[in-house]
């Protein structure tokens, strides 16, 4: 029994500054693992009573217990995972990137949340035909994207992806808060689930609106100029396509989110001291699969991985 | 001395950060963050130490609002209580009937 003493550590070998077993910067990731996240965390005493142990990431996705879509509800499903899912890519690319690291982590968060809306929306689509979330994230091309052109629109500096965000989570939150209501409940579940993390998204592009508008002569002509490059991308959110009609009392009537859409976004615009700009929109055609350019590059760098190691799990 | 954040080498001022993780207990300290304004920096607390179901309820604070004591000192101001255990109210027998002690 000469190795009896290996075998309690002493305390002392314990990352300074963090008790043991505290929760890794990385626990929370929605990394696809396929099973439970076994990080074996404990909630500190003053951070309150959090354990992620038994956890499994599948499980949270809201909507899908076991509902099969119908074809043109997918393709709607996919509507809204697709905004979400490139939304989430562009937004994870600003971590290190951001103007201090807190921002990193907001724009971090965003990111996930609105990737676990992604995750829910393309689950139930997938149903449709068999293929799962991955299958439709990882193994499509650009013309099988259904994404608006306004998630595909560059990050540009901290302003542009402040202006598509402002944008998107204004779009995103009428949107989810009238799709609770759908006839479909799935679609209905993950939209109740979705509406609180969007308004938090709204409320955090409204405050650097505020501040960016409001800050210096510079700062306001950059915040300025970023609405009027990202504007023509708005009108493609509230045109509406033949699907549509096929989906009354399930999928919510895009033409019908303009006025409230845009009316809160004006508001916001308003306290910033910016003004509305005044554009011809682009003749974007996302839903139909036609993208910009730019699409087939941030595709290709969100699947490279999955399709260089086909099944991998990590 | 200084408080970190307010030596001009850092572009946003440190806040510290008080979560409160259940109603009913008192806000904790749990750590500091940057933020521009009082406004951001209940947000960014909210991102940073709130992630994972911490908390119900947040304060944030200027650092450079709260007054310490000097690290320097600590002989005079904590040692004074060595052998007064008399303070500690163990000492002393709970009357009958008195429910609350």
């Amino acid at each position: 029994m000469a190795t009896t003493t290996d075998q309690t550590a002493p305390d002392s070998a314990a990352p300074i500054g963090r008790p043991a077993g505290a929760p890794d910067a990385s626990a929370g990731r929605a990394a696809p693992v396929s099973h439970d996240i076994s990080m074996g965390v404990e909630g500190e005493e003053a951070h309150g009573d959090v354990s992620v142990d038994e956890l499994a990431l599948s499980v949270e996705l809201s909507g899908a217990d076991g509902a099969v879509a119908t074809p043109d509800v997918a393709e709607y499903a996919m509507w809204l995972g697709d905004d979400a899912l490139i939304l989430a890519q562009q937004l994870g690319w600003w971590i290190s990137r951001a103007p201090e690291l807190e921002e990193d982590v907001a724009l971090g968060n965003i990111g996930l949340d609105v990737l676990g809306h992604a995750r829910s929306f393309l689950r139930y689509a997938g149903t449709a035909d068999g293929r799962t979330e991955d299958d439709l994230a990882y193994w499509r091309d650009e013309p099988a994207f259904r994404s608006a052109w306004l998630f595909e629109a560059p990050n540009g500096h901290f302003g542009d992806t402040i202006a598509r965000q402002l944008i998107a989570s204004a779009f995103q939150l009428e949107l989810y808060r009238r799709l609770a209501d759908s006839s479909d409940p799935a679609l209905a579940a993950i939209a109740t689930k979705s509406v609180k993390e969007v308004a938090y998204h709204l409320d955090h592009a409204a405050q650097w609106m505020l501040r960016l508008g409001g800050g210096t002569d510079e700062s306001h002509a950059r915040i300025q100029q970023s609405l009027v490059d990202v504007w023509p991308l708005v009108d493609e959110l509230f045109r509406d396509e033949p699907v549509i009609d096929r989906l009354e009392g399930v999928a919510v009537r895009p033409s019908t989110l303009r006025e409230p859409v845009l009316a809160r976004i004006q508001e916001i615009l308003d306290a910033a001291g910016l003004e509305t700009p005044n554009v011809e929109p682009s003749m974007a055609g996302g839903r139909r699969g036609s993208h910009s350019t730019r699409l087939g590059y941030l595709l290709a760098e969100m699947q490279v991985l999955a399709r260089s190691h086909p099944g991998a799990t990590w | 001395m200084a408080t970190p954040g307010e030596l001009g080498t850092e572009a946003w001022p440190l806040w510290e950060v008080f979560v409160r993780a259940n109603r009913g207990l008192s806000h904790v300290h749990v750590g500091s963050l940057h933020a521009p304004d009082a406004t951001m920096a209940i947000r960014n607390a909210r991102d940073l130490y709130t992630r994972r179901g911490e908390g119900v309820s947040i304060w944030v604070m200027p650092a450079d609002g709260i007054t310490t004591s000097d690290p320097d000192e600590k002989g005079e101001w904590f040692e004074s209580p060595a052998g007064k255990n008399f303070r500690h109210a163990i000492y002393y027998t709970k009357t009958e009937g008195v429910k609350h002690l």
